[in-house]
């Protein structure tokens, strides 16, 4: 039987056993002066038999689901011949892969060896037991389940308390979902970068300057050092998120204040979701035209540029050197993702400014751009840096624009003409396809991924600790 | 003796006066410039969106149409070794390859030299043999007869004709990719009126290929409705539990407060972070299959979650406590009221912020390149544990790609997603304006 199959069964048998409850509870009703005779509605009856049905074979299907691969892999464990068990625990990981191939048709028992037999039957065995064994104690659950729920349904027993009960534990389990999804990163980030600091010093990792994560496998070969030096990428991804922020911060401040200070009613309910369609562009899209027009355009300029200035005789011009993928591309493009993110929390914020301060410095005669540079600005301060704390947090996280404008190569550079490579491209090209899971290379990117985490972590911290602390000082 | 005051000195408030108006002057102009540096702002913003949705749209427009050459084929039975009653296995047996080459020599028997000819061939796209078979498949008693095919021209033909044929000559050099016999060809070719465009449905009724001429969407369309539809099931009904539990239920204690800074800070955790966290623990850990859209749905529920709790719990804070507090006094417990009047209400607000949380799963690139959905997969997935690629990943693979013509088709695809990401946002907004109550 296959696992959907035994899921809609176990569902269809819930939905039985919900009309069988109603039906019960209806009958104990009726001697006794119909459905007010008992302490809950009927409905909650039923839902109360359905839920005994439903919910231990469930709970059964899915233990069995997350624990039936290691149980019977110790079990395989002890038929495995004696020198496989002297193995290291990643060889004899290997081999017990090669075994479960050999079980499920793949290969051949000659193509690991004759002594294995034992352990793929075995295998095979419980494999068989297993597959059997689930379906039927599940429906022994829900049967079970059924009998005790049809038992509970008397007139004297409240049925809403206990539904309300499993309502109430199901809404809290989901919200500790957030609880471990924020675990869940720390660790699986945390332990992977604890075998990564094994392998590579963490002094070497924070202080290094060089980048190259390759791996020698044969000790000439070229190009592969393999140094984790993560400078190299901090420059990167600052320069990228320092060009970005200049664009975004000073046009999206001003488009805010523009918009809730000057602009009319219709001007405002049309630039405003206007201006949003830039922050619903997916960010694959804007790598695609960073990569494809506003690139090879800067490059076009630069090398206009580096002629005018040879004809010239301008030195600095005519070395010029523009590369094809640039941090300027990347940063520009980035920027103008964030440009709405900028305005619309500082639209927030200017809005939350009193119009009390604004008439006051109206009355001592201020125009209005000096109301808003010497009054406004000040009080809206603290939201606006706030603001650009999450917007330089988003811009350091961003990854498609980079991994599709930026380059690969990690220079040390601050020049913006130059390809730089970020945090976030690191992770996804050591990550993209097929990759062995225990060597340094593979490990690096958790352990960029753990910095990138924390990174991102304490500029959130910080600038939601900003935006509320002075949001309501004039309330 | 006052008569003749000194030429430069004059009435000291007629200078103050001049001094304020110059003062005034110079206030006014700054105050002129400021609007200027906002309209400026404003206008960069505006460009932008109008110079991103024309590049797009200037760069993809091509992709919509798709060069054919209506070609007459005889289905020779003698050179295709078959009879009309030939058995299925036979007919794909036969070598449609030569037979294609042969018929293709035989309508150009100019072309004598190995290298011409090759480029004969590749003036067609190189599943061309394959169609002829399948035709001849579908219909045995096309043997021996002779038939006008249309034959679905290769990227480079296909490019050249749609861009530049007919045009000047030193722009059509810069992106044409024939050489000269093939020029030839194509030349004869269009002037014998065979050579026409028609609307490329190939486009949305294949999946990936190699092939740019041959290339579709089916399958990352495919793939992201599955995955979709994972992340909504899964999402949809965990946020509101959520939002339910904290808004309504939740006491206020340590647990809760740290439930709720455990989902603001998850808002803001960059997406690749997700794609680490799929990989170590669904793929690594949990040894669930790699690519396939289940995964790519549980780590984009993942990512939405903290979107929609956060829109959900505004959704129920603003139904106004009299509601509830009608409810309670007529004997219901506080989970009917919570079911049967709060959740009603507060759905309209909740489903605004699913849509939203949607599109943004929708367009998520980075956290499914980690989980292995780059793969290259030809066939459209079926159900949730097939490999599929969705979009914005399929997008990402072709952006790419070396031949240029998957320029065109990049940008055509990019132009489908923004417009289903537009149509969703829309669904939400119309939501929100015809749900909208006041109490």
């Amino acid at each position: 039987m296959t696992l959907s199959s035994l899921l809609i069964i176990i569902f269809a048998a819930s939905a039985v056993a919900y009309f069988l409850g109603h039906t019960r509870s209806q009958q104990i009703a009726k001697p006794a002066g119909g459905i007010r005779s008992l302490a809950a509605l009927p409905s909650y009856y039923a839902t109360m038999v359905g839920l005994w049905a439903l919910i231990p074979s469930l709970l059964l299907v899915f233990l069995w689901l997350a624990l039936d691969g290691s149980i019977i892999a110790s079990l395989v464990k002890s038929s495995l011949p004696a020198e496989a068990k002297q193995l290291s625990p990643e060889s004899l990981g290997l081999v017990l892969s090669q075994v479960e191939n050999v079980a499920s048709g793949i290969g051949s028992v000659e193509s690991i060896g004759i002594e294995y037999r034992p352990a793929i039957e075995r295998l095979q065995n419980l494999n068989a037991i297993s597959a059997k064994a689930m379906p039927i104690l599940s429906l022994c659950a829900l049967a079970v389940g059924l009998l005790l729920g049809l038992r509970a349904v008397r007139a004297d027993n409240n049925a809403r308390y206990s539904v309300e009960k499993v309502f109430n534990a199901t809404l809290f389990i989901c919200s500790s979902i957030a609880i471990f999804t924020t675990f869940g990163i720390v660790f699986s980030v945390l332990f992977e970068s604890i075998a990564f600091f094994q392998k590579v010093p963490i002094t070497e990792f924070l202080f290094g300057t060089h980048w190259s994560p390759q791996i020698a496998i044969r000790a000439d070969q070229a190009g592969a050092s393999g140094s984790f030096g993560v400078i190299p990428l901090i420059v990167g991804t600052l320069l990228i998120s320092f060009i970005a922020l200049l664009i975004a911060v000073p046009i999206g401040l001003m488009s805010a204040i523009y918009l809730s200070e000057y602009a009319s009613r219709r001007v405002r309910g049309f630039v405003k979701p206007t201006l949003e369609i830039l922050a619903g562009v997916p960010t694959v899209v804007y790598g695609f035209f960073a990569a494809l027009t506003v690139a090879p355009a800067i490059r076009q300029y630069g090398d206009a540029a580096r002629d005018w200035g040879a004809e010239n005789g301008i030195d600095w011009l005519a070395n010029l050197a523009v590369s094809s993928e640039s941090a300027l591309a990347a940063g520009i493009v980035m920027g103008v993702m964030i440009i709405p993110f900028v305005s619309s929390l500082s639209d927030d914020v200017i809005n939350a400014v009193p119009q009390s301060l604004r008439d006051g410095s109206f009355g001592l005669g201020a125009t209005q751009s000096e109301t808003i540079k010497r009054v406004i600005f000040p009080a809206a301060l603290p939201g606006i840096v706030g603001g650009v704390l999450l917007a330089a947090s988003r811009a350091i996280g961003e990854t498609m624009i980079v991994v599709m404008a930026a380059g690969l190569a990690a220079n040390l550079t601050v020049n913006p003409l130059e390809a730089v490579t970020t945090v976030t491209v690191q992770i996804v090209t050591l990550l993209v396809g097929d990759q062995e899971f225990d060597s340094a290379k593979t490990l690096a990117a958790f352990a960029l991924g753990l910095f990138l985490f924390l990174i991102t972590l304490f500029l959130n911290v910080i600038a939601l600790r900003v935006v509320k602390k002075y949001r309501e000082q004039y309330d | 003796m006052t008569d003749q005051l000194p030429e430069t000195e004059q009435d000291p408030r007629a200078v103050a006066a001049e001094r304020r108006a110059a003062k005034l002057k110079q206030r006014h102009a700054a105050e002129r410039r400021f609007r200027w540096f906002g309209r400026l702002s404003i206008a960069f913003g505006l460009a932008a969106v109008v110079f991103l949705f024309t590049d797009i749209i200037g760069k993809g427009v091509g992709a919509f149409t798709q060069t054919y050459v209506d070609v007459p084929i005889t289905f020779d039975a003698e050179a295709l070794g078959l009879t009309p009653d030939s058995t299925e296995k036979e007919i794909k047996a036969a070598s449609f390859e030569s037979f294609f080459k042969k018929s293709l020599r035989e309508m150009f028997p100019e072309v004598t030299d190995r290298k011409a000819k090759r480029g004969l061939y590749a003036i067609f796209t190189s599943d061309m043999p394959l169609i002829l078979r399948n035709m001849v498949v579908d219909d045995p008693t096309l043997i021996g007869t002779t038939q006008t095919i249309s034959m679905i021209a290769d990227d480079d033909f296909d490019m050249y004709f749609k861009h530049s044929y007919g045009r000047d000559i030193d722009a059509a050099d810069q992106i044409n990719r024939l050489s000269d016999s093939q020029l030839e060809i194509v030349d004869k070719l269009v002037k014998s009126g065979a050579v026409y465009t028609k609307l490329n449905t190939i486009l949305f009724t294949n999946s990936d290929s190699r092939e740019p001429e041959l290339a579709g969407i089916k399958g990352a369309i495919m793939g992201s409705i599955l995955t979709l539809m994972v992340t909504l099931l899964l999402s949809f009904p965990i946020a509101v539990s959520t939002a339910i539990y904290l808004e309504e239920f939740a006491p206020q204690n340590k647990i809760t407060d740290f439930i709720e800074v455990n989902i603001n800070n998850l808002a803001a955790v960059p997406s690749v972070i997700f794609g680490l966290l799929g990989l170590a623990v669904f793929i690594n850990f949990f040894g669930l299959p790699r690519s396939v859209p289940l995964i790519g749905g549980f780590v984009l529920t993942l990512m939405t979650l903290p979107t929609i709790i956060i829109s959900s719990r505004a959704a129920i804070k603003a139904v106004p406590p009299s509601i509830r507090d009608a409810a309670m006094g007529m004997g219901a417990s506080k989970m009917q009221t919570v079911i049967h009047h709060v959740l009603p209400l507060a759905m309209p607000g909740m489903l605004t912020g699913t849509i939203i949380g949607m599109a943004q799963a929708l367009g998520e690139t980075a956290p499914l390149l980690m989980i292995g959905m780059v793969a290259f997969i030809v066939d459209v997935p079926g159900s949730v544990t097939d490999s599929a690629t969705v979009l914005p990943v399929q997008i990402f693979l072709w952006s790419d790609s070396p031949e240029r013509a998957f320029v065109e088709k990049t940008s055509a695809a990019i132009m489908v997603l923004l417009s289903f990401l537009i149509c969703m946002n829309s669904l939400a907004v119309w939501l929100r304006r015809r749900l909208e109550r006041r109490w």
